[in-house]
């Protein structure tokens, strides 16, 4: 049990940092792979292939004037940030990133990952409600019905994996994958798994919450500064915990030919889902937020009752044979 | 003292203040955040207690879906500086009276109960596989039940829902 902890504690500090810094890199990397995919540069002029890039956004975040509306609810306003960001580096304490190499190996990993999500909902819920704007406040609501929605379908999706794996604990469902990666049999739960989480991070195309077509900045149209910054940064946090917990529960985590450490396998796998979250913006146009809705709705919840019922007829069948 | 129950009487210091600061907000979003916080501290004393699924469900199903929901009324009602004055006017130091005995009879029988009986849990962790083999055997009825109330409910929305649609499509042709 104290060795348990102790790794615990150490783990804690790199998988914090360890995220953060991917996030921050994950900003310059966006702009670069959306350039290079648009046929442009991007930003290519700080530092070797731009790289200090994040730099110059950070020293410009920090010196702009961080101004909270008088208008707004002022605590409400500033804690709204650190809810996203903090809730997305919750989740990250239950990521496998190696054999036993996780912050904590809980029982109830997929469950504790579904519990953070929903909690990072409250930053955008609240932020839009707390600037008291009429923008801010429609992309909180279409954040609201979006994420709630969108939760439902991710959390059925999960269940086939977990059916097939006996349990909640996520290192377990990654040994379960040693024969054949859950991406096979549970093919239907992965691709509802990816436009769910596509939409709980309410990245593009799924972005209606910021529509900036038609809402301004939506939810953040308030936020200035490092509060801005911070939003952003759990933004990113919220891809690259998608992507590790495709890769983990779809795509045998640490698994891989031996001439890679398992934790290199690991990262490379989920770069490549972040990169195809990036693929996804430069190529998908939005949808309307009504068709959003009936996508969840119509399609996606009848195909995981459907995937569901299936690997669980089959599951029953194993077991009796 | 062990650090568990440190963490107890922590989360239950929290969860208490949070309650109580939820009955006294007349700002409706900030009573609502109280109550996620409550909701959030009950889920750490669930955990503590050996019950990690319930602590789970208590995050997942009520602080972030069911608070969700009752936020999003909130964001809907558009309540400003006047509907905090009315709380205020609501929240006469004679209203606390009655419910105020009422808890005070609920305390007292909770006190002599506690100090009855010394271990409040089991100290075995309770895993989501023993919860999920409760809930389709022994309690079977009662998952039943809750299934076709959900279900009326979701019937009934429908009908309210398409008759206000109805309306509404009649009124633009």
């Amino acid at each position: 049990m104290d060795l348990e902890l102790d790794i615990a504690f150490i783990m804690i500090a790199p998988v914090l940092g360890g995220a953060l810094l991917s996030a921050a890199l994950l900003i310059w990397w966006e702009r670069r792979l959306l350039g290079f995919w648009q046929d442009r540069l991007g930003p290519n002029r700080v530092g070797p292939f731009g790289l200090l890039q994040i730099v110059a956004d950070v020293v410009k975040l920090f010196t702009k004037h961080d101004w909270v509306p008088p208008f707004s609810d002022r605590v409400v306003f500033t804690l709204a940030p650190t809810a996203i960001a903090a809730g997305m580096l919750m989740g990250f304490a239950v990521v496998p990133f190696g054999p036993g190499l996780a912050v904590s190996d809980m029982n109830i990993g997929v469950l504790f990952f579904l519990a953070m999500t929903s909690i990072a909902v409250y930053g955008v819920l609240l932020g839009g409600l707390a600037s008291n704007n009429k923008y801010s406040l429609l992309g909180g609501l279409r954040s609201g019905a979006q994420m709630v929605t969108y939760e439902v379908f991710m959390g059925l999706s999960i269940m086939g994996v977990v059916l097939l794996t006996g349990s909640f604990n996520l290192s377990e469902i990654v040994r379960a994958q040693e024969d054949v990666w859950f991406v096979f049999p549970q093919v239907l739960g992965f691709i509802v798994f990816l436009i769910a989480g596509l939409a709980e991070t309410h990245r593009l195309p799924f972005d209606l919450p910021e529509a900036e077509h038609e809402l301004a900045a939506g939810f953040h149209t308030e936020y200035s500064s490092m509060k801005f910054g911070l939003i952003m940064v759990g933004e990113y946090l919220g891809v690259i915990l998608t992507s590790a917990m495709v890769v983990t529960l779809f795509f045998g985590g640490w698994l891989g030919p031996g001439f890679l450490p398992p934790i290199i396998w690991f990262s490379l796998k989920t770069a490549f889902f972040v990169c195809g979250f990036i693929l996804l913006r430069a190529a998908i146009p939005r949808p309307r937020y009504d068709q959003l809705m009936s996508l969840g709705w119509k399609i996606l919840l009848p195909i995981t009752l459907v995937n569901l019922l299936a690997t669980g007829a089959i599951a029953l069948l194993r077991a009796g044979a | 003292m062990s650090l568990e129950i440190v963490l107890f009487y922590l989360a239950a210091a929290v969860a208490l203040a949070a309650t109580g600061l939820t009955v006294t907000r007349t700002n409706a979003s900030h009573a609502l955040i109280y109550l996620i916080i409550s909701l959030l501290a009950v889920a750490v004393i669930f955990y503590l207690l050996g019950a990690p699924f319930a602590a789970a469900l208590e995050v997942v199903i009520y602080a972030g879906a069911i608070m969700v929901f009752f936020l999003f009324v909130v964001m809907m009602l558009n309540l400003g500086r006047d509907a905090a004055a009315q709380e205020r006017r609501w929240l006469l130091p004679r209203m606390w009276i009655g419910p105020g005995v009422l808890t005070g009879v609920l305390l007292l029988e909770m006190i002599y109960l506690i100090a009855g009986s010394p271990a409040m849990s089991s100290g075995t962790p309770v895993s989501p596989k023993a919860v999920g083999i409760e809930l389709f055997g022994p309690y079977l009825l009662a998952v039943e039940l809750a299934a076709i109330l959900l279900l009326a409910a979701l019937v009934g929305a429908l009908h309210l829902g398409r008759r206000y649609m109805r309306a509404r499509r009649e009124e633009i042709a």
